[in-house]
């Protein structure tokens, strides 16, 4: 049994550096992910400031229309779709960088989700916080920026860590355009080995580890940004 | 007095509906400097929506208010440069959770009226040791009682320096036996000469401290005198039979 285990493992990591393959997958799996992460958070919170300002003073007509399609659109087609469409309709003719590609697709994707979870944030804030800055003179940005963000950012915390736990799954099926991220790289041993069971495991283990890594951090922020709420 | 003061505010035929609801009719009123007026009357007539139309936080719909001379509904007026002189002090407190007692008092006079940290810090703490919260500097709002809050939130509308202060019912969310605290400290600040306008059910401290009581019902003004006549000599029938059934 761990003969063959350890046979298995030889040829699947390290025979013809098979390994290689899972590294440059991860490499690639975490670029993704993390520029997405940041698109995410760069454009979802400024969709959801022009949809909550848009709620509250009913200002910003336009651009919360615009807003509105960019959510249906994203959260009403998959995310596989929405990046074959960027790499092979959107920049067909260009030929980007397939990273890039994914980036773009996974950031525009996340986005959408990110910016529905800070708009509950803010939302769900109660108007006093809003009234007491107003009424020290705060205009409403400054009123936004000082008083309410920060509060509605910490209160929607756990849910925003769901979806960069999400995102970060979801980036497996980048393969699709034939990104070699983690998942297409156990793919790739196991279409060279013909054994199923050692690359994906592997995989599923990194993904895994990555998770629990990612969680126990934003628990970390959670609990320093409850100190407040004694 | 030869000169004829002007009033801090003016409030000429003010008027405010919400949809079909016309919650205020016709309010005209002028508060001169060092007024102490209470606003009392029965829930529902409107008189937080009368306190909250002075600095807008409510949109008046009808009718003007001058502040210092200048028309604050016009809607070109830069509104949050006036609220600036108009402190406020909500029922619900509404300090700033997720920041200390100090940063609540320091971040709009530092943001607004660009005074330096420490200087900012040094007024606040002088503030806070007039009201007795100078130990409570680095505490969070969640970590005080419902009375030291309020002493705060009128300590951080102070700091702005206001010319005028605005109390909305101050007392009405405290548990009894910290209502004298903060009417205390009311009592000090009136006592300084503070022009403050309180809508409050606090008939005690309406007798005692303002030199103006007014009584509001179904959207107007309906009496107003100094407290003793207003107390012991009510005029309006409903006003009558308001105070039979609080005094």
């Amino acid at each position: 049994m761990s003969e063959k285990f350890r046979a298995d493992f030889y040829q699947n990591f390290i025979e013809d550096d098979r390994w290689k393959y899972i590294l440059e997958g991860l490499g690639n799996t975490i670029k993704i992910t993390f520029f997405a992460v940041l698109l995410g958070i760069a454009l979802g919170f400024l969709v959801a400031v022009i949809r909550s300002t848009y709620e509250k003073t009913h200002k910003l007509r336009l651009l919360n229309l615009v807003c509105r399609i960019y959510l249906t659109v994203i959260r009403g087609t998959p995310v596989v779709i929405q990046l074959m469409i960027i790499y092979f309709v959107v920049f067909g003719s260009i030929r980007i960088d397939k990273v890039l590609a994914s980036v773009l697709a996974f950031g525009f994707n996340s986005g959408a989700y990110v910016a529905e979870i800070f708009r509950s944030g803010i939302m769900s804030m109660d108007n006093g916080q809003f009234e007491a800055g107003r009424s020290l003179g705060f205009n409403y940005r400054q009123t936004m920026f000082y008083i309410i963000v920060p509060q509605a950012f910490k209160n929607v915390l756990p849910a925003l860590g769901n979806e960069f736990i999400v995102l970060l799954k979801e980036t497996s099926v980048a393969g699709y355009i034939a990104v070699q991220d983690l998942t297409k790289g156990a793919d790739i041993i196991r279409s060279r080995t013909y054994s199923a069971f050692m690359p994906l495991m592997a995989a599923a283990i990194i993904y895994l580890g990555m998770v629990m890594i990612f969680t126990y951090f934003v628990e970390k922020l959670e609990r320093r940004l409850r100190n407040s709420d004694h | 007095m030869t000169i004829k003061n002007k009033p801090l505010i003016q409030v000429e035929h003010l008027g405010k509906s919400f949809g079909g609801l016309e919650v205020l009719k016709d309010i005209n009123v002028d508060i001169y400097k060092g007024d102490v007026v209470c606003v009392i009357g029965p829930s529902g007539s409107g008189k937080s929506t009368f306190l909250r139309c002075l600095n807008r936080l409510e949109e008046p719909t009808g009718g003007k208010i001058f502040f210092e001379g200048v028309d604050i509904t016009n809607p070109k007026t830069n509104i949050d440069r006036h609220r600036q002189k108009m402190g406020m002090v909500f029922q619900q407190f509404n300090l700033f959770p997720h920041m200390t007692i100090m940063k609540n008092l320091t971040i709009a006079p530092i943001k607004l009226q660009g005074r330096s940290q420490e200087e900012a810090e040094g007024e606040a703490l002088k503030l806070l040791e007039r009201v007795g919260l100078a130990d409570r500097t680095g505490a969070y709002p969640s970590q005080l009682s419902g009375g030291q809050k309020q002493r705060i939130a009128i300590v951080r509308a102070l700091c702005m320096k206001p010319d005028v202060m605005l109390f909305d019912e101050p007392t009405s969310a405290l548990d009894p036996e910290m209502v004298g605290e903060v009417l205390n400290v009311m009592r000090d600040l009136a006592r300084e000469k503070m022009t403050m306008v309180v809508v409050t059910h606090e008939m005690g401290f309406a007798r005692e401290v303002a030199n103006r009581v007014m009584f509001m019902d179904e959207g107007y003004f309906l009496e107003e005198n100094p407290p003793e006549e207003f107390f012991a000599n009510p005029k309006n029938e409903r006003l009558k039979s308001f105070l039979g059934k609080v005094l």
